[in-house]
């Protein structure tokens, strides 16, 4: 490319151990409530940024609008706030621009979901190479407290003052039906859980949709502490691990088998099943991933956390730029003056 | 036989049939033609907004005007001289335009019972005296080609397809043009089909030949070649002529370019175009809708590209938000409005200068954005240049309107040497000792462009008011105030970075006809026409909207009455209004159609004659 932009495309490696996660801090307030699940997201972006060996000038963070959107000016690297909704439109035409980028999201249940649905399902199918941190806490908690497209069933908000009646996304089934290549779920709360997820998010090749569940203290607190709360966890949740089978609870003594399609919870206690009857994940297998998503709000088996896809396929802005070479291997090297005189051009002397 | 040669300053010709007639395509030979014979040329393609509309329906006629002469043609043409029909409905239609002894050329074979009824009419107008006031020539083309290419052995629906090139042979004949042309597209085009390919150019040597052979046709007509500036030319739509432009200007700023956009009648042929120049390493994103077109523009800006954006006016009312963004960001984006009439999807096919508004206006918040307006189609290659060099030179998104008029029809350009184009190079800011993302350069006041890659100039950016200077957010009412006065100041001093309006004509006096836009053609054939007959008349035209020229005032203010013909209700008229505080009288067509140039003239000439009409 003989352009302005050479010299700042280039790669420069750095050594993995140049950074601490202190070079990913800002020195200004972070202006969320005490309690936020943002914090917990924030540390653990901030500390998995030097394992990826990836200089700072090139991580570019990108929100819509959001208590969760305000992100990107936490992050010592290049931020990019932009409007409700649209952060995954202008992620995606800065990544097409830029592949030597690695470009992240930050996104709220409504910005992403709702006022951003349509960029959300196009960014997941063309699997542009971008990692998506959605903040999931079930509340519109900037504008105060509405209810959300991943609201519940009931929930009262401000705008539902007798309890939602409409029917909440799964993220994690919408992100796997509109085609993306990685989908993954965690927790605020389990520190280790999002670290291993946002680097699996970053070696990840496509788009990688990380749905996290962010406690809302003001708005919607408690919304997660069934799944998320050590009393409870082990007993309502399960662990995708590949290739590993899908047992839970405090004891490990209960399994996940498919009745057909169907997902049924069975004990290892009276002898009927053994831990090799369940089912083993494969993070490759999508017909799985689909039907693991579809637990999620099955209250008859624990709430999967963890990956339940991730898949290889060339990424968008690489086809794209394949195509350039392509072209231009066949018709040469774009002559603007060519183009410019077309095919019937005359001269007047 | 002796034939009869007339010379003729400027005809038009208009080619009409069914939509599956090829009536745009030979209309496009005809024109590319015309201009390579050194004419100056200006065409209309009319097609119906359904794809394919029922087969010889009043409503699927499909028609290609051009207007080409030895004097410089401005416009389509108000009257037809030549029309070409090869069926009844495309007769019914267009014959309220010929005008009186024009030429009649009818394809027999359109007018069959199943034709006539479908164009409802009663008896053959071919037949019944009804076009005695024209010159009317029948002939039955099907026949003809069916004969012609009987040994070839090709399709009946082959053979009958070919009627449209015997047609523009005919006519080639009838103005003694040359058929190397269309032959050299002929054999490239069917360069695979070697029968097809002989079947055409037969079909282009029997009309030709049939011309020159008919015993009752006698006179032949000749247009001289115009005499244009020197220089190599083509014939381009506008919106090619905007597709170049982007691809001009990006190589002239030595930036790769990047399209985000969404298709919309009448700006996709811009979004085909580019998605055509991959060997030029352009990156284009057909996107899920308008919104994502501007905003993944707006991150390609953000990542050093030349960024541009086009649409029309229902896309441009989604992109209003992520303009507000633009303009906070302060980041380069060209934004093509090929502005259609409205509201709505209002006539989506039809031109109309319908946008001025939302492009002025259309936003939250003090948000000024950069107008520039072209004239017509060959002008909108120079406006997209400079379009470009206003985003880039002073950091701010610039919207360019075009119109479904001159986005489709044609016109001969000058083609310029890339030597001739403005140098458009930027510097991205590097150096993080002197680094602040709202630093201004103190003569543009455009703030520094840092883009992602470049180590140690990390920072934030966003739609949150920014604090001067630094780029932090900033809630502090005295800063607001003064970014939104900074940004305004930005962009009125471009002001003095564009041409002065110029004015034809008197540069005092009673009457100054101001326009902008596509309109130009028919103005300036009225103006011209005025002026030959002695009135004294001015006229100003203006490609740069926002901001103004800086004289605009001053050469205002030197006129008696001002007048503003506009294909709206007076978005330009009011602007001015308000801007100079003069009343300002109102020429206004909105019917999806341009003016024509008689229309003009008539209203100039009543306002002429009644001084006291202010
Ligand atoms: C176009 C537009 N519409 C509405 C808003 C108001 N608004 C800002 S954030 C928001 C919802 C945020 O919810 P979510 O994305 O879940 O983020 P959270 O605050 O919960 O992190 C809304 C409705 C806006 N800023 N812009
Ligand atoms: S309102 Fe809720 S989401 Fe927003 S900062 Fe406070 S706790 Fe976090
Ligand atoms: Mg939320």
């Amino acid at each position: 490319m003989t352009t302005m932009l050479q010299d700042i495309v280039v790669k420069r490696n750095v050594p993995t151990n140049q950074y601490t996660p202190k070079d990913f801090k800002v020195d200004i307030d972070v202006r969320w409530c005490a309690g936020c699940g943002g914090y917990s997201i924030l540390s653990q972006v901030q500390r998995i940024m030097p394992e990826l060996g990836i200089p700072r000038e090139k991580i570019v963070f990108v929100s819509g609008i959001g208590c969760s959107s305000r992100f990107p000016y936490y992050v010592n690297v290049y931020g990019f706030h932009s409007i409700h909704g649209r952060a995954l439109a202008v992620a995606s035409g800065l990544k097409i621009a830029r592949p030597d980028l690695s470009v992240w999201i930050a996104t709220g249940d409504g910005d992403c979901m709702s006022i951003g649905g349509n960029h959300f399902i196009h960014a997941c199918r063309r699997n542009v190479d971008i990692n998506v941190l959605m903040f999931n806490n079930e509340v519109y908690s900037l504008t105060k407290g509405q209810y959300s497209p991943t609201s519940q069933p009931g929930q009262k908000t401000k705008t539902s003052p007798f309890g939602v009646v409409d029917d909440p996304f799964n993220p994690a089934s919408l992100a796997l039906g509109a085609g993306a290549t990685f989908v993954a779920r965690g927790y605020d709360r389990d520190p280790k859980m999002l670290q291993y997820l946002f680097e699996r998010a970053a070696a990840h090749k496509g788009i990688s949709f990380v749905e996290i569940y962010a406690n809302c203290v003001i708005f919607n607190d408690g919304a997660f502490d069934k799944y998320t709360e050590k009393e409870y966890r082990d007993d309502t949740t399960v662990w995708l691990e590949d290739g590993k089978p899908l047992i839970f609870g405090k004891n490990r003594d209960k399994g996940i088998i498919l009745d057909g399609f169907t997902p049924v919870v069975v004990s290892f206690e009276d002898g009927n099943y053994s831990p090799n009857d369940v089912i083993v994940h494969n993070e490759k297998d999508s017909t799985l991933a689909f039907i693991l998503a579809n637990m999620t709000y099955n209250p008859n088996v624990p709430r999967p956390i963890g990956v339940f896809q991730s898949i290889e396929k060339p990424s968008y802005e690489e086809k794209v730029e394949n195509q350039i070479e392509e072209v231009t291997k066949k018709l040469g090297e774009g002559d603007i003056n060519h183009l410019m005189c077309g095919e019937d051009f005359w001269t007047i002397d | 036989m002796s034939k009869k040669v007339e010379h003729l300053d400027k005809v038009t010709i208009r080619f009409a049939g069914d939509s599956g007639d090829g009536m745009q395509l030979v209309g496009t030979q005809f024109s590319n033609t015309a201009g390579t014979v050194g004419n100056s040329v200006n065409t209309f393609p009319d097609y119906p907004s359904e794809i394919r509309a029922p087969e010889g329906t009043l409503y699927g006629v499909s028609a290609y005007q051009i207007h080409f002469g030895s004097k410089k043609v401005n416009t389509i043409g108000d009257k037809i001289d030549v029309l070409v029909c090869m069926n009844a409905s495309s007769l019914k239609v267009n014959l309220p335009n010929v005008r009186e002894k024009g030429i009649i050329i009818a394809n027999t074979a359109g007018f069959g019972e199943k034709n006539l009824k479908l164009a409802k009419y009663e008896t053959n107008p071919l037949d019944n005296g009804s076009l005695s006031k024209y010159q009317l020539i029948k002939i039955n083309m099907s026949e003809m080609m069916k004969q012609e290419l009987a040994d070839l052995g090709i399709s009946p629906k082959a053979v009958e397809r070919t009627k449209n090139i015997f047609a523009l042979g005919f006519v080639y004949w009838l103005f003694n043009r040359p058929l190397d042309l269309t032959e050299k597209w002929l054999k490239e085009k069917f360069a695979n089909k070697p029968q097809i390919l002989e079947a055409n150019l037969r079909a282009l040597r029997a009309g030709y030949n049939y011309g020159a052979t008919r015993q009752e046709m006698i006179v032949q007509y000749n247009v001289h070649h115009a005499d244009l500036p020197k220089g190599t030319y083509r014939n381009i739509t506008g919106n090619e002529a905007c597709a170049i432009g982007l691809v001009a200007a990006a190589t002239k700023a030595k930036l790769p370019l990047f399209l985000g956009s969404y298709p919309i009648t009448p700006a996709t042929e811009i979004l085909h175009f580019i998605s055509g120049y991959k060997q030029f390493g352009v990156k284009v994103l057909q996107a899920e809708d308008e919104i994502a077109g501007i905003c993944s523009a707006i991150g390609a800006s953000y990542g050093g590209y030349l960024a541009a954006t086009t649409t029309s006016g229902p896309g441009l009312s989604l992109k209003v938000e992520a303009l507000g963004l633009a303009v906070i960001l302060e980041l380069p984006l060209v934004v093509i409005d090929v502005q259609r009439a409205g509201p709505s999807t209002g006539l989506p096919t039809k031109p109309e200068q319908s946008d001025l508004n939302i492009a002025y206006y259309g936003r939250h918040g003090e948000a000024p954005i950069p107008i520039v307006a072209a004239s017509g189609a060959a002008d909108c290659f120079a406006m997209t240049i400079e379009a470009a060099r206003i985003a880039l030179k002073y950091m701010t998104p610039v919207i360019l309107l075009s119109d479904g008029y001159m986005a489709q029809g044609t016109e001969p350009w000058r083609i310029p040497d890339m030597n001739e184009l403005p140098d458009l190079t930027v510097n991205f800011a590097t150096d993080p000792e002197t680094f602040k993302p709202y630093r201004r350069d103190p003569s543009t006041l455009a703030r520094m462009w840092a883009v992602p890659g470049t180590p140690n100039l990390e920072h934030r950016i966003g739609g949150l008011e920014k604090e001067d200077i630094t780029g932090l957010v900033s809630h502090d009412p005295l800063n607001h105030q003064k970014m939104v006065e900074l940004r305004q100041k930005k962009i009125d001093g471009i002001a003095n970075d564009i041409p002065l309006a110029e004015v034809e004509g008197e540069q005092s006096g009673d009457l100054l006809v101001v326009a902008w836009g596509s309109v130009y053609g028919p103005v300036k054939t009225a103006f011209d026409e005025l002026r030959e007959q002695g009135h004294k008349i001015s006229y100003t035209h203006l490609k740069y909207i926002r901001p103004f020229p800086k004289n605009l005032g001053d050469i205002l203010s030197r006129f008696e009455r001002i007048v503003v013909p506009e294909m709206n209700m007076g978005q330009l008229a009011d602007l001015l209004q308000s801007k100079f505080l003069r009343p300002v009288l109102r020429i206004n067509k909105i019917q999806g159609m341009p003016f024509k140039a008689k229309e003009i003239e008539i209203k100039l000439l009543e306002l002429l004659n009644n001084k006291g009409d202010k």
